[in-house]
This record gives structure tokens, C-alpha cells and sequence, in this order.
């Protein structure tokens, strides 16, 4: 294809993009596209997965049966989560097999809201409210993304995400009622998760490099600062009704802008952990790993068992 | 490993209740078709969306191709005829 053919596809594209169509598998597209969708796609399906280590950590540890089926549940869709992105993912032509290697090798990112320690029962609290309550701000918008399996998967997941953020807020509201220790409990959870939750919605705008053509293509709606803004304003309410206190001194209403002004974010540790170096990242890669590795030889016996019986079957029809 | 044969991909379609099509739900691995009815009953169906599923494995599908979107869907656009809205009749017609 010549270089003005390829201009012209890349302008016909754009066009179609900003009338709201939407982009299915095999409609050509740019490879910035291309590549942008499989970096983002599986960067979700890869947070999604190494998600449920930090808190399939207490499903044996639940303090009731009823906590302990919710919890697992959870766990459970953050898996099917995770399925539903990776085989949206390979439409573009990546297999699964490549995604675990560029997750295992370390390749490829995932959210670093994960590479922090769950050390108490409060903490599966704390992650159901700030944690997917801060998913869901950055994942409604997708729903309505260009790329159609994208959007599609999103839908799914939306709808099933919003019981996750309940439960948490659930064990925190049950915590901050109960004894003097467990409403301490959940406030050294809230202390530990607030931060790492605002830094979870993206560095700032100002730093953000791909927000311009992200938002060209729809895989971004609001800004990173838009969405976190959007976060300590929904959140700062519930902390107040349960009677816990936000961990952030400079954490004001802005009557002018109805708005809260908060303070400085630690951006040097955000980078620390994106780098690897955050106080679970060997552990969180030596689990999936190990999973992985581990389940191998079950992967190849189901295949061996499958090609067996497809064969008998092949001669019992002769 | 790249000798190793992998779980092929298959596409899952539910239907969501009685009087409804099957409609494609998304996809996943399986080692055979078992597993994948498996699988996809736990990957699709966990609160209730369905009362049946097919599994096909995908490499049976057969996709138009988009780029041939021209040959393949254009002759049917200018045959207006084909729809009611084609035949002036006179306004006095009822039930028609």
C-alpha cells in the first residue's frame, strides 16, 4: 500500500471513530491502534488476574461463611474479568499464550495497587471500596469505547464490578461500628489504601503521555486528574458517614468549586512500584508464576486426554 | 514449548431465556469440548444469564471479510423495491 493509501484508510478511520462507530477485529486499522488496544487490554486483563492474589490471601481467614462466599465470589469474577479482556484481546491477533509471557517476563505492566501487602481482614474492605470503587470510575467510560470487544467485555464487567465495591464498604461499615480495635483496624486500612487508590487513576495530566490520542480514540473520556477528582468527591462522603477520617490533613471543601482540594500525591513512590520495586512485586510474580508453572503439567494431560478420545472416536466412525 | 499444542479457542453462545436466539457471548480456552461447556458456563453464566450454551471451537467459523463489505452487502442497497415504502398507493387505502 502506498504511503498516501495508507493516510487516506488512517483519515477514513479517524472519521469513522468520531461518528461513534465502532471498531470490530478485522476493519483495518492503524497500528498504533492495533498495538495501543493490546497494550491497554492487557494490562486490565493482567490486573485483573494478579488481583485476586491479595485477597484470595484471606479467603481462608474470613471471619464468617458469609464473608467468606462473597469474598470468594469476587475473587471469582476478577478471574472471569480477566478471561473476558485476554480472549477480547486476542481478536487483535496476539495469542494467550504471548500475554502470559509478557506478563511473566515482566513485559507487561499491571495495576500497582496490587504490589501492596493485605495484612489485615480490613484490608479486603478497604480494597472493595477505594480499590474497585476507583476501577469503576475508570472503567464506566469504556463501556462506550471505540474498540467493540473492548466495550463489550467493559459492559459485562461493569455490571458485575458494583457488588465488589459494596461488600468492601459493607465489612468497613461493620468495622467501624464494632469495638474500638476493629474501628482502628479500619482506619490504619483506609490510612494505608487512600493514597495508593488516588495514584491508581493515572499519574497527572501533565505527565500522562498517552491521554491525547487516548482520548481520540475513545479509550479514555475524562482526564486522569478529571477521574480522580471525580474519586475523592464520591468517596470523601462515605468515609464521613462511617466516621473514619480520610488520611490527608490538607483534604478540604472548596465551596467555589464544589469541589475537594487535596493534598500533594507522592508521585516518586507511584514510579518505585511501576519500576518493581513496590513491597510486593517479587511476591506477586513468584505466585502467578508459579501458578503457571505449576498447573502445567494438568494443561498438557487435559490436551493429551482430549487428542486420545478425539481419536477413538475417529476410528470407532471408520 | 512452541512444539506443545495449546488449549484452542472457542466461541461461546448463550441463549439468555426461552423464546430468545443464542446470542456470542465471548470466548475462551479449552482442551475439548467438554471442558469448554465447562468453562463457560463458569465464565459467562455465573449470575443466571443463561438456560443453554453452544461452544464452537472457532477455527470451524467461517468470517466474511470486511474489506469485501462492497461485493458482498452493496447490491442489496439499491433495491429500494424490496421494502414497502417503494409503492405509492393513494392515501384513501387503509389496512395496508
Amino acid at each position: 500500500m502506498s504511503e498516501e493509501q495508507v493516510k487516506n484508510l488512517e483519515k477514513q478511520f479517524e472519521e469513522r471513530i468520531a461518528r461513534d462507530e465502532k471498531i470490530e477485529p478485522k476493519d483495518w486499522m492503524p497500528e498504533k491502534y492495533r498495538q495501543t488496544h493490546i497494550r491497554q487490554m492487557s494490562q486490565h486483563a493482567h490486573s485483573e488476574i494478579v488481583g485476586m492474589l491479595p485477597e484470595g490471601n484471606w479467603i481462608t481467614r474470613a471471619p464468617s461463611l458469609r464473608r467468606k462466599v462473597a469474598l470468594l465470589a469476587k475473587v471469582q469474577d476478577e478471574a472471569g474479568h480477566g478471561l473476558y479482556l485476554y480472549s477480547a484481546c486476542e481478536t487483535l491477533g496476539i495469542s494467550r499464550d504471548e500475554l502470559y509471557e509478557q506478563l511473566h517476563s515482566g513485559k507487561a505492566k499491571y495495576s500497582s495497587i496490587f504490589n501492596y501487602p493485605t495484612v489485615t481482614w480490613a484490608d479486603m474492605g478497604a480494597i472493595g471500596w477505594l480499590v474497585d470503587g476507583a476501577a469503576i470510575i475508570n472503567q464506566v467510560p469504556l463501556c462506550s469505547t471505540s474498540f467493540g470487544p473492548y466495550a463489550r467485555a467493559m459492559v459485562r464487567v461493569c455490571k458485575e464490578e458494583s457488588f465488589h465495591q459494596r461488600q468492601g464498604y459493607e465489612i468497613m461499615i461493620k468495622l467501624a461500628n464494632g469495638t474500638p480495635e476493629q474501628k482502628d483496624m479500619a482506619q490504619d486500612a483506609l490510612n494505608r489504601w487512600w493514597w495508593p487508590s488516588l495514584m491508581m487513576l493515572g499519574p497527572t495530566d501533565a505527565e500522562s503521555i498517552h491521554t491525547e490520542q487516548s482520548m481520540k480514540w475513545k479509550l479514555k473520556r475524562k482526564s486522569n486528574d478529571e477521574l480522580r477528582q471525580q474519586f475523592i468527591d464520591q468517596t470523601v462522603p462515605q468515609a464521613d458517614l462511617i466516621g473514619l477520617t480520610i488520611p490527608d490533613p490538607d483534604l478540604k471543601w472548596n465551596e467555589e468549586r464544589q469541589s475537594y482540594d487535596f493534598g500533594e500525591i507522592n508521585w516518586d513512590e507511584f514510579w518505585q512500584v511501576v519500576k518493581g520495586h513496590g513491597p510486593m512485586n517479587k511476591e506477586r510474580m513468584k505466585a502467578r508464576v508459579g501458578a503457571w508453572e505449576g498447573g502445567e503439567w494438568v494443561r498438557d494431560a487435559a490436551m493429551a486426554h482430549a487428542e486420545k478420545q478425539q481419536e477413538r472416536k475417529e476410528k470407532q466412525a471408520v | 514449548m512452541s512444539n506443545k499444542k495449546n488449549w484452542p479457542l472457542w466461541e461461546v453462545f448463550v441463549r439468555s431465556k426461552n423464546g430468545l436466539e443464542h446470542r456470542h457471548f465471548g470466548s475462551l480456552h479449552a482442551a475439548d469440548s467438554e471442558m469448554a461447556m465447562e468453562n463457560a458456563r463458569d465464565v459467562y453464566t455465573r449470575r443466571n444469564e443463561g438456560v443453554s450454551i453452544w461452544v464452537v471451537e472457532s477455527k470451524n467459523i467461517t468470517a466474511s471479510n470486511p474489506e469485501h463489505n462492497g461485493e458482498l452487502f452493496e447490491p442489496a442497497q439499491d433495491k429500494v423495491y424490496r421494502h414497502p415504502t417503494f409503492y405509492e398507493l393513494p392515501d384513501e387505502v387503509k389496512y395496508m
